[in-house]
């Protein structure tokens, strides 16, 4: 296989072994642990699985299933490497400059609001996106829902506290975003941590869910998930839109990553541009999907 | 010396410091009914856009885009992987993109994309390594030759720089070494039986 030399594999063959080894891995973990990784794109995926047995010093996937199954340590590792933790503050800066143009202006017409953030991850983005709601005197009235597959990651999301050193580039977002102050009203630094303004975390709820086997919120007004469904096969797309879809509100906002599109998704034409290269959509159509 | 790959079906492209130049003179000289998906690599600013395919899609015959997110790869046609995430060919012929962090300082690698692609095409897949200024694609196109896919390196007197086809032949013994304007041709020669 052409992650690991020891295991050639014949790439022409249906039954490559090293793709049963991987399927058989993945049941596992969601057997035994109930997370689901099945129905992730396969090639990052596998490529981080053979990351952890180099890692591990083991010899192929086989070895690390039997470790995964008896050893919850060597789970919890492997979970680390399987989820992927990549995020700052005002990511894709242009975005929120987008979010602030044109989607604030309907959300103050509403009386209340509530926003999911789908795998908010270590949690910059959701306090990312309170600081903009803030800044339009929306917070008070915003509901906020931030949901991870990681319980670790949102453990650490709602302590938000994060490095200092990155609070120069996360400054230089914050402005090129349309930021009305500066970042550092939002943050106190100590030693090398920056300690996020606790108020802006009044209205978050975290909460773990797994796109994948769990059910919708209701009357959602703003869903963010960006850079999430990326790492998903066309099939999990599919669902999670469908997913989208049903917990929102009509006329509700979708937030996707700036390489992410709803292009070849199932419930695509459910959905209008409200900035097409930002891709912020917005539900079209009343009803239940299909 | 060469002669034509009984199975080729796909050509992956790493690039960096002068690839655009690199790249037009390949394109220009692709022929509009080249069988094969090209896939490229080049490295980009983070914030670039959709530029680059842009550019180089009025300089070749062949249909040239920005790759897409689970987009299935079609004959004929080139893909620019964009700026800021990895890319990478599933087993379903399909491109997917990760954002995981860069690989050996590179967003997007060379080296994963190549590496996805040997898992997916094994020894028809053709690797081409040109100018740049680090080593990417290096470890990539020493795999492609090792699971029997064939491996061509920019003659680096004819790079803009050349560290990155230096690291490449000093990787692996690849099958060709050829001046930039001859890439085209020879690629052309190779496919002519599939």
């Amino acid at each position: 296989m052409a992650y690991h030399k020891a295991e050639p594999v014949a790439i022409e063959d249906p039954y490559r072994s090293d793709e049963i080894e991987v399927d058989l891995l993945l049941e596992a973990i969601y057997r035994k642990y109930g997370y689901d990784f099945r129905k992730y794109s396969r090639a990052s995926l596998k490529r981080r699985i053979y990351n952890q047995i180099e890692n591990c010093g083991l010899n192929n996937i086989s070895e690390l299933q039997y470790n995964v199954l008896y050893d919850q340590t060597a789970f919890v590792e492997l979970l680390e490497n399987l989820t992927i933790n990549v995020t700052e503050m005002f990511r894709d800066p242009e975005f929120y400059l987008a979010f602030r143009k044109q989607v604030i202006p309907q959300l103050k017409t509403y009386p209340s609001i509530k926003v999911w953030h789908a795998g908010c991850s270590t949690g910059e983005e959701i306090y990312s996106m309170c600081i903009l709601l803030r800044e339009e005197g929306l917070l008070d009235r915003a509901q906020i829902y931030a949901t991870d597959i990681d319980k670790n990651v949102l453990a650490k999301a709602k302590k938000g506290i994060f490095p200092i050193r990155s609070f120069k580039q996360y400054s230089d977002n914050y402005i090129k975003a349309g930021g009305t102050g500066s970042l550092s009203d939002y943050y106190t630094a100590r030693y090398d941590g920056a300690i996020i303004d606790q108020s802006l975390k009044r209205n978050i709820v975290f909460a773990d869910h797994d796109l994948v086997t769990d059910q919708v919120f209701g009357e959602i007004q703003v869903i963010l998930c960006r850079n999430v469904m990326i790492y998903f096969d066309r099939a999990l797309q599919d669902r999670v839109v469908g997913l989208f879809y049903d917990s929102l509100d009509l006329g509700g906002t979708l937030c996707l990553g700036s390489k992410e599109s709803l292009r070849f998704n199932e419930y695509g034409s459910k959905f209008v541009h409200v900035n097409e290269k930002q891709k912020i959509y917005k539900k079209s159509q009343v009803g239940k999907k299909q | 010396m060469s002669s034509h790959l009984e199975n080729a079906s796909a050509v992956v492209v790493g690039t960096s410091w002068g690839g655009v130049e690199a790249l037009s003179i390949i394109l220009r000289k692709l022929p509009a009914d080249f069988p094969l998906p090209v896939i490229i690599v080049q490295h980009q600013h983070p914030n670039s856009d959709d530029i680059l395919s842009l550019i180089l899609r009025k300089r070749a015959l062949l249909f040239v885009k920005e790759a897409e997110e689970k987009e299935l790869l079609m004959p004929g046609t080139v893909y620019i992987a964009p700026a800021n995430y990895h890319l990478l060919i599933e087993l379903d012929k399909t491109l997917s993109f990760s954002n995981e962090a860069p690989y050996n300082y590179s967003r997007p690698s060379i080296d994963l994309m190549f590496k996805s692609a040997v898992d997916v095409y094994g020894s028809g897949l053709i690797g081409i390594v040109l100018t740049g200024a680090n080593d990417d694609g290096a470890m990539g196109l020493k795999m492609i030759k090792e699971f029997g896919g064939m491996t061509l390196v920019q003659e680096p007197s004819t790079a803009t720089m050349d560290s990155m086809p230096l690291a490449a032949i000093e990787a692996s013994p690849v099958d060709y070494i050829v001046p930039l304007d001859e890439i085209a041709p020879l690629l052309v020669e190779l496919v002519s039986g599939s």
